[in-house]
Formats: C-alpha cells, structure tokens, sequence
C-alpha cells in the first residue's frame, strides 16, 4: 500500500491524534501534579508549560506550512485538506501558550498583559502573531470560505506567512543568550516561505512566456 | 512413513529463548521499560534524578548564615539548573552532567598575585575547615531557592594566594571541554564561562566556595567539584566548576555582559526596583517546598540585595544603582 492509496478518513483521524499528542501528554503531567503526584513537568512547571506550549504552537505552525511543498513534491493532493486542521491546531496551541502567560504568570491581569504588550519586544511581536492568526481561525468553516470566495479566502489565509516569522522572532528575542533552538526553527520557516516565493516567481515566468 | 504435523504449540528451535537470556531477564525488563518510557516523555521532561545516596557525606561545621523560609528540596534542587554548558533546558544539566571529570581536579591561578599556579582542589580547600551556609539563591530569570551549601568563605582561599595592591578584580572561568561539556559545541554564551567580582566583594564574608550540597559532594550539575556562590548577586555570578581565577588591575570580561550588556550588567545585584528589559525583577517565583499546584503558583517579593542589604549596601555607598546593575 502506498501513500497515495491511504484513504483519506485514516489520514485525518492520524493526523487529528498525532496533533493532538502534545496536548494530551500535557494534561496528563498536570493531571499528575494536580493529584501531587511525581510528574514530568519538574519543580517550575509554570515555566515548563508555557515553554512546551511555545514551542508547539511555532512546531504546529511549521508542520501547517510544511503541507503544501509536501504535496508539491508527493502529488497527494489530499493532503491539502490536512491543513485547516494543522492550522487551527496551531492557533489551539498558541491560544493555550498566551493563556498560560496569561493564567499562570499574571493571574489573569488583563492590565498587565497590556503593559507587557506596549513594553516588551518580544511579548508585543508574539501577540501580533496571535493576533494575525484569529481572523485565520475564525473563517476557518466551510460557510466562510463560501461566503469569502476561494480567492480572497486564500489570500486572507497568506496571515500566516507573517505570523509564522513573528512567533519565531519573539522566540529569538526571548531565548536567552545565542540560543540554537529558535534559529532552527527560523531556518525552517524560512525554507516553507522560501518554497513559496520560488514556485510563485516561476508561475510568474511561464505566464510571461506563455 | 511418520509425517508429523506441527501442531500450534510445537515449538521451533529459533522460538526457546536461549538461558543467557532467560537469565538477564531482568535488566531487558528494565530496557524494555526504560525504552518505553523514552517513546512516551519528550526528552526535555527526562531527568534522571540524582540519589543523595550516590555522594559522600562531608563534614560541615553549623554556621550562623541561615534563613527562615524553608529549604529547596534536594531533588528541586538537582533536577532544575542553569547550566548552559550541558544544553539550554533545565533538564539538560541533570542530565548530561555526569560526563564531567571532577577528579582530578585543578585550579590555576594568574594575574596580580604572589602566589600564582595550580593547585589541586584538595590543596585549595581546607576540608577540616567546612562549613554549611544556607544562602537564598535568586536568578535573573525571577525564580529562587533556599540551598544549604558546604564550603568555605571565598575570602579564606583568596587570600591563600596573596594578591597584590593591583589586583583590584577577580576573575573566575569555568571547564571549558567539548567532550565532557556537550552544551559547548553551541556559542549559547562566550565559552569558557568567566564572571568577575570587585576585590573588596570578593574579600565580604559573605561569598562561599562551595564543594557540597545537603551535606554530601556537590552533584555535577550544581557545579561540581568546586563552584562560587554570592547571594546577594543573580544567580550567573555564582560561577560553576571553577578551574581558573586571575587577579587583574582592570574590570573583567563576564559572560553574560558579553552576550547582552544592556540586559546583564558586570554588577548584577538582586534588586527588585531596576527592571530587566525583558521581564519586572519585583517578585520571584519559589521553587521547591511546596508541591502541587499551590506550589507550583508560590511567589515571594523580592527583597533588595536578595536580602542580605546588612552584609553588602556598603560595598556601592555613593554609586547608582541603575547604572550599575
């Protein structure tokens, strides 16, 4: 059996749990500590969750934008309706990081959020990456792609062009020292945009000389 | 003619586990669970955890440096560190930091002093002489502990060396090895790590040369075999694994100051009033004695000089603190 001939309804459900993976070990953890039980959220699992929760919502993001040159170079083009499900998994994860910092490190003090936001670089680009990414969740349904159209649908959903380089720059800004983490996960993003910049220039050209 | 049928439970050769085996069943047990456990956690969550048992006990005199708040627990204590030199995460140094060499050990010193050259660790510190201190520990990532330490003033060893009347600084490096350090094959920070004290904090009672933990050797990961501790100061300057200390006339290059000077400054006193550009410094997160999710949520103020104002305001009478954070 080869890729192609998995049928679809198998590819989603995979891919819905092995998304979903990150979060259910996480709520087992605190399920463990909440009973006060060992766990492997370690002895500041504040700081731990809000860490894991990062870096799978810039992962998420990655594994969304990594869909199309994938099936670019695979010719399934099933896996295109992968991709709404990766991206709201993204935003689900990015949600979840923000209430975090939000929940646990303010105690949900909306005013020091805002003073976070206006003064601190690296707090200010990663809300404008959340902020870019909830009009992308919100017509995510059906009805809105029609109610849209596909073309402005699509080019409304280019946001997470952006919002991807925005996560990984507050990631950069964040890490403290020359932290090698945060640059490969530039250097991926990168490359996914890069693939898009490329196939776009070439589009350009045939057309020219067509 | 006999035509055997294999019946379902006949058994082939290649299916009887060989006795070797049978007999090691125990330690493939133990893989197998081990394996498993590996699938399941992500690597940053895997700690092996550090058993008191495995160091040996010292002999620590009591001393009258202590606090009121409770203790970090000893496995808080050994499973979360800062120390970049075995990987970023917190988990890293738990980790890795058992392919430290410990022994022998070295200490060369250099610069502005009579008694330069290297000495062994057991020449350096006088092991009669130990005493425990229990000493808050507050990072510049605005979290704290409370750790007993064993060891000795850092005043008692420096003075061993007889520095001179130009050496108004201290400077500390920390091992710097590829192969037994895995974390420094990344520039994360200018390697060797270095820090610097002003001679006359240096010679305050209250920095420790610390060789121990809760009574026993100091753990790798807490910076074995020997490591600084100056409370009163974010918890970068207490440099680990010591191997160099140089004596100099100018201030000294840090770490930390060369990778961001606007964020880490050569002094770094805790002080809960001048900001970290990326974070406030007014309240600490405690880790340790309490567990579950009251634990989890613990913060204290933080208090100026980490609270020891009594022992060190004197030392920057008349400078800005702003300035020289």
């Amino acid at each position: 059996m080869t890729l192609k001939t998995i049928p679809f309804a198998y590819l989603k459900t995979g891919a819905f749990i092995a998304l979903g993976l990150p979060f259910a070990w996480l709520a087992w953890q605190w399920s463990l500590l909440l009973m006060g039980q060992y766990n492997d959220l370690g002895v500041n699992p504040i700081e731990a969750t809000n860490r894991f929760l990062g870096d799978t919502a810039i992962r998420v993001l990655l594994i969304t934008l990594a869909i199309t040159p994938l099936r670019d170079i695979t010719r399934m083009a099933a896996l295109t309706r992968l991709r709404r499900m990766a991206g709201l998994y993204a935003f689900f994860y990015m949600s979840l990081h923000l209430g975090s910092y939000l929940g646990l490190d303010l105690f949900f003090s909306l005013a020091k959020l805002w003073k976070d936001v206006v003064k601190r670089t690296y707090i200010t680009l990663g809300m404008s990456a959340f902020a870019l990414l909830v009009p992308l969740a919100l017509t995510s349904t059906n009805a809105s792609l029609r109610h849209l159209g596909p073309k402005r649908w699509k080019r409304l959903h280019m946001l997470i062009y952006p919002a991807i380089l925005l996560a990984v720059v507050h990631h950069i800004f964040m890490a403290k020292g020359f932290q090698l983490m945060p640059l490969v996960h530039g250097a991926i993003a990168i490359f996914l945009l890069g693939w898009r910049v490329v196939k776009w220039y070439r589009v350009q050209k045939t057309k020219r000389t067509a | 003619m006999l035509i055997r049928h294999p019946s379902g439970f006949d058994l082939k050769d290649n299916d009887v586990t060989p006795q070797s085996a049978y007999l090691r069943r125990r330690e493939f047990l133990a893989a197998f669970v081990a394996a498993g456990g590996t699938l399941a956690l992500p690597a940053a969550a895997q700690a092996k955890r550090a058993m008191p048992d495995d160091y040996a006990l010292l002999k620590a005199a009591k001393s009258g440096y202590t606090v009121d708040d409770p203790m970090v627990p000893w496995d808080a204590v050994t499973s979360y560190n800062n120390f970049y030199e075995f990987g970023t995460g917190k988990g890293d140094p738990a980790k890795k930091a058992h392919k430290l060499i410990t022994k022998p050990w070295t200490v060369t010193v250099e610069g502005e002093a009579d008694k330069t050259g290297t000495y062994a660790l057991e020449d350096l510190i006088d092991y009669n002489a130990l005493e425990e201190r229990i000493y808050r520990h507050r990072c510049v990532e605005a979290w704290s502990m409370v750790i007993p330490w064993v060891g000795v003033p850092l005043a008692s060893v420096l003075k061993k060396f007889e520095p001179n009347s130009k050496a108004k600084f201290v400077q500390f490096f920390t091992k710097n090895s590829r192969k037994e350090m895995p974390g420094t094959f990344w520039p994360v920070l200018k390697w060797p790590y270095r820090e610097g004290l002003r001679i006359d904090e240096a010679m305050n009672p209250l920095p420790f040369l610390a060789v121990g933990l809760y009574g026993r050797v100091l753990p790798n990961q807490n910076g074995a075999p020997i490591r600084l501790v100056v409370p009163w100061k974010y918890g970068y300057k207490s440099i680990k694994s010591i191997e160099r200390i140089r004596f100099s006339e100018t201030m000294p290059e840090t770490s930390w100051n060369q990778s961001n000077a606007r964020e880490y400054g050569f002094y770094s006193n805790v002080n809960p009033l001048v900001e970290h550009p990326r974070w406030s410094q007014a309240s600490e997160r405690v880790i340790g004695p309490q567990a579950g999710f009251s634990g989890a949520l613990a913060r204290r103020d933080t208090q100026m000089f980490n609270g020891y104002a009594d022992a060190v305001a004197g030392l920057y009478a008349g400078m800005d603190l702003r300035k020289n954070h």
